[in-house]
This record gives structure tokens, sequence and C-alpha cells, in this order.
């Protein structure tokens, strides 16, 4: 397969940039696969995993919203936060995901939205550690 | 006879002491800058990346229609001022101060303020300004997540009219040596010219409005943090510079009193001896 250009930038660091073969994302319609030379195109993400494929290999990260940006020359997602299964700490997504359960039990209206984000992140955490072992 | 040699003896020692502090600050600060500029190299690529999107996707829409970008005329306008905490760092604060300052005066319009900063804060209180908010503890080391909460802040003003434009006011780092205050208009978005190579068709999903709408919080809240990163770095490095003049002039002060006092212990020794030697001259007689 041709080789296009990925970046993933977020706040903290330049996370990831390299040549891959493709690049499955969750973005806001669904989950959306980007091959070389696909149009251009700009859609956010959803809190989730994005999974890059190179030569054979599969390498899975969890990233906390953003957006991708699909351009003539190079791929760009820009996120919130981004860790590779090895890096997430596992216990502190326990306890962030048990906060977020007990807030949603106590707690209605404008909380709730927010309890339900924090919630959303720390089982995409969870999710994404378990799959450490598909990376090489 | 001018000053005892005590008193001086006295002034010596508390200069000894004020240089000890301000090289030991220079060190720290030093130490700071290497990891504020470390920082900094890490950042920018994650703001540069997210104006160039917005700036793209703003001008590919071909549209000025949506409720943020819609330039008004500026009744009142919103300045986001960052300064430190601690201050010590030269004209650091000053200079950002002043900046501001004279761009309301310029403007003349109603101006609201969100200040970062005790030092900024110590000054708009004491002038008739309008302090929206205040944010403190945050300089030294940036977070994304103040960037977003000042972010929306200020967007909630624009959004509700009750401001016409949003300006950050920071201290952009050009090197260690050179630090230049500067005031950014970050709403409404001037639409940058688009690129050479012609118009270029985009896909926007699910749609171009929606799209819209999720890039301007974030491009707002990226230069706000881009703003607080920079920030961060010249104020490092603005204290390390004043903190090596003010242990240079130590240095001279205290080469100087040295010689003051020399010169008054002398004097002393040399009165004594004329003392005795008239002395004995009258027992002689």
């Amino acid at each position: 397969m041709s080789h296009f250009n990925l970046t993933i930038v977020t706040p903290e660091r330049c996370f990831f940039t390299d040549e891959v073969d493709m690049v499955i994302v969750n973005a806001a319609e669904g989950e959306m696969a980007v091959l070389k030379n696909r149009a251009p195109i700009i859609t956010p993400l959803k809190t989730g995993k994005i999974r890059i494929f190179n030569d054979g290999g599969e390498r899975v990260a969890a990233v906390v919203d953003g957006y991708i940006n699909v351009g003539v020359h190079s791929t760009i997602v820009v996120t919130n936060a981004a860790e590779w299964p090895e890096e997430i700490d596992v216990e502190r997504a326990l306890e962030a995901k048990k906060r977020a359960e007990e807030s949603l039990k106590r707690d209605k209206g404008k909380d709730i939205v927010q309890a339900q984000l924090a919630l959303r992140r720390a089982l995409n955490r969870l999710e994404v550690a378990k799959m450490s072992k598909y990376n090489d | 006879m001018a000053k005892s040699t005590r008193d001086i003896k006295r002034r010596i020692k508390s200069i000894r002491g004020t240089m000890k502090i301000t090289s030991a600050m220079e060190l720290v600060s030093s130490a700071k800058l290497v990891k504020a500029r470390e920082r900094l190299i890490r950042t920018r690529p994650y703001y540069y990346t997210v104006h160039r999107n917005f700036k793209e996707t703003y001008s590919a829409l071909n549209k000025t229609d949506h409720p943020l970008l819609i330039e008004r005329e500026a009744h009142s306008s919103l300045y986001i001022v960052i300064s430190d905490d601690r201050g010590l760092a030269g004209g650091y604060n000053n200079n950002i101060v002043r900046l501001v300052e004279d761009e309301i005066q310029k403007a003349g319009n109603r101006a609201e303020l969100i200040l970062i900063g005790y030092k900024a804060i110590d000054y708009f209180e004491k002038e008739k300004y309008k302090i929206v908010d205040k944010f403190t503890g945050i300089t030294e080391e940036p977070d994304f997540k103040d960037a977003e909460t000042i972010a929306y802040r200020a967007l909630d003003l624009y959004e509700n009219n009750w401001v016409d434009e949003i300006n950050v006011a920071f201290t952009r780092f050009i090197n260690n040596m050179h630090q230049e205050p500067s005031i950014v208009r970050i709403l409404p978005a001037e639409a940058s010219v688009p690129a050479s190579n012609g118009k270029q068709l985009i896909e926007f999903e699910p749609s171009p409005e929606a799209v819209l709408d999720y890039l301007i919080p974030k491009y707002v809240s990226s230069s706000i943090y881009g703003a607080l990163v920079e920030a961060s770095c010249s104020e490092q490095a603005a204290r390390t510079n004043a903190m090596g003049i003010a242990t240079e002039n130590a240095k001279e002060m205290i080469e100087e009193l040295i010689i003051t006092y020399n010169r008054a212990r002398q004097t002393a020794i040399t009165t004594e001896i004329t003392e005795i030697v008239s002395g004995t001259e009258v027992l002689n007689i």
C-alpha cells in the first residue's frame, strides 16, 4: 500500500508523526478510514480509539476529543490528549470511572453532561489499555 | 569623617546578602527557562496547526455569516492580559500593562479585562477598569484546561454581545535576550488570503457550519494557550536577565564600597597617629 504522512498533535506534544498506510478514526459521523489520496476533509472526532496501520502492523492510541484534517500532502489529527496503551494510567482511569459513575447517580442537570464525558474518557482509556497486545 | 567603618562594613554585608538572593534567583529562573523553552517547542506545532486549520476552513467556506465571525462595530473590547505572579522580572509586567493601557486609550471604547497573574491584577485594580475575571497561579506552567476555561469565559461574553472583540495581550518570546509585548486580536478573525494553489475543495462533515462551530472554540482556546506558553517562556527569560543585571550591579556596589571602606579606615588611622603625635609634642614642651 502507498504511504501518506500522518501527524497527531496534542497541546502537550507532537504525539506522532510518520508515514502510514491507513488510519481509522472515530469521527463524529461514525468510524472513518483514511487512505492515501483521500479527498480533503475536516471533521470532528469523538473520544475514542485511533488505529494506525503501517506495514502490516497496527498501533492503537486513545484520543480525547479533537478533529482530523485530511489535506493533500498530509493528514493531521488535533486532539486534547493522546496516549498509547502502555502510557495509560489504568488506576487513574478506574478512579475517574468510579468518580463519574458516582456523580451520575447523585447529580441531575448540568453536571450530568460533564460526568458522562468523563465516564466516556475513562472507559475509552481502559479499553485501549487492554489493547496493548496489538502493538508491536 | 565620612561614614564610620562599621557602617560601611554593615552595608557591604547586606548587599552581599542581596546578591546571594539575586544570583540564586538567576540560576533558578535560567533552569526554568530551559524547561519553558522545551515546552514552547513541544507545543508550538499544536497551536500553529489549529490556527492554520481554522484559517483554512474559514477561507474555504468563503462565507462570513457565522455569528461569531462577523465584524461588528467595536463598542467594547475584551483584553486578556497575561502578566506574572511574582514580579522581579525587570520590565516584563510593566511593558505589557503599559501596552494594554495605551491600546485602550487609543481605541477609546469600553474596555473589559480578563487578568492573568497578580501583577496585572494589582495594577488594573488600582485604576478604574472593568475587570471581568481574574486568574492566578497558572502562568508558570500553563495547562490547556486553564486556557479552555478562559476561552469559554471570553466566548460567552462575545456570544452575548457584551464585547465586540477579543484581544489577547502577552509577551512574545523571540530569544533569551529579546521578548516583545504584543496584542493580538482573536475574534473576529481575519480571514487569511486563500492559499496560492487556488481554491481546493474540502469536505466538511457533518456540515461546514458544524465544523466551524467546533473549530471556533478550539481556535480561541489554542490561541490563548499559545499566548500563555509564550508568556511563561518570556517571563523566565526576563527574570533571568533582570536577576543577572541585579547581581552585576551588586558586585559593582560592593567593589565601590570596599574602596570607600579602605579609605575610611586609612583616615581613621591617620587621625589617630596625628592625635598621638600632637599629644607627645604637647608633653615635650
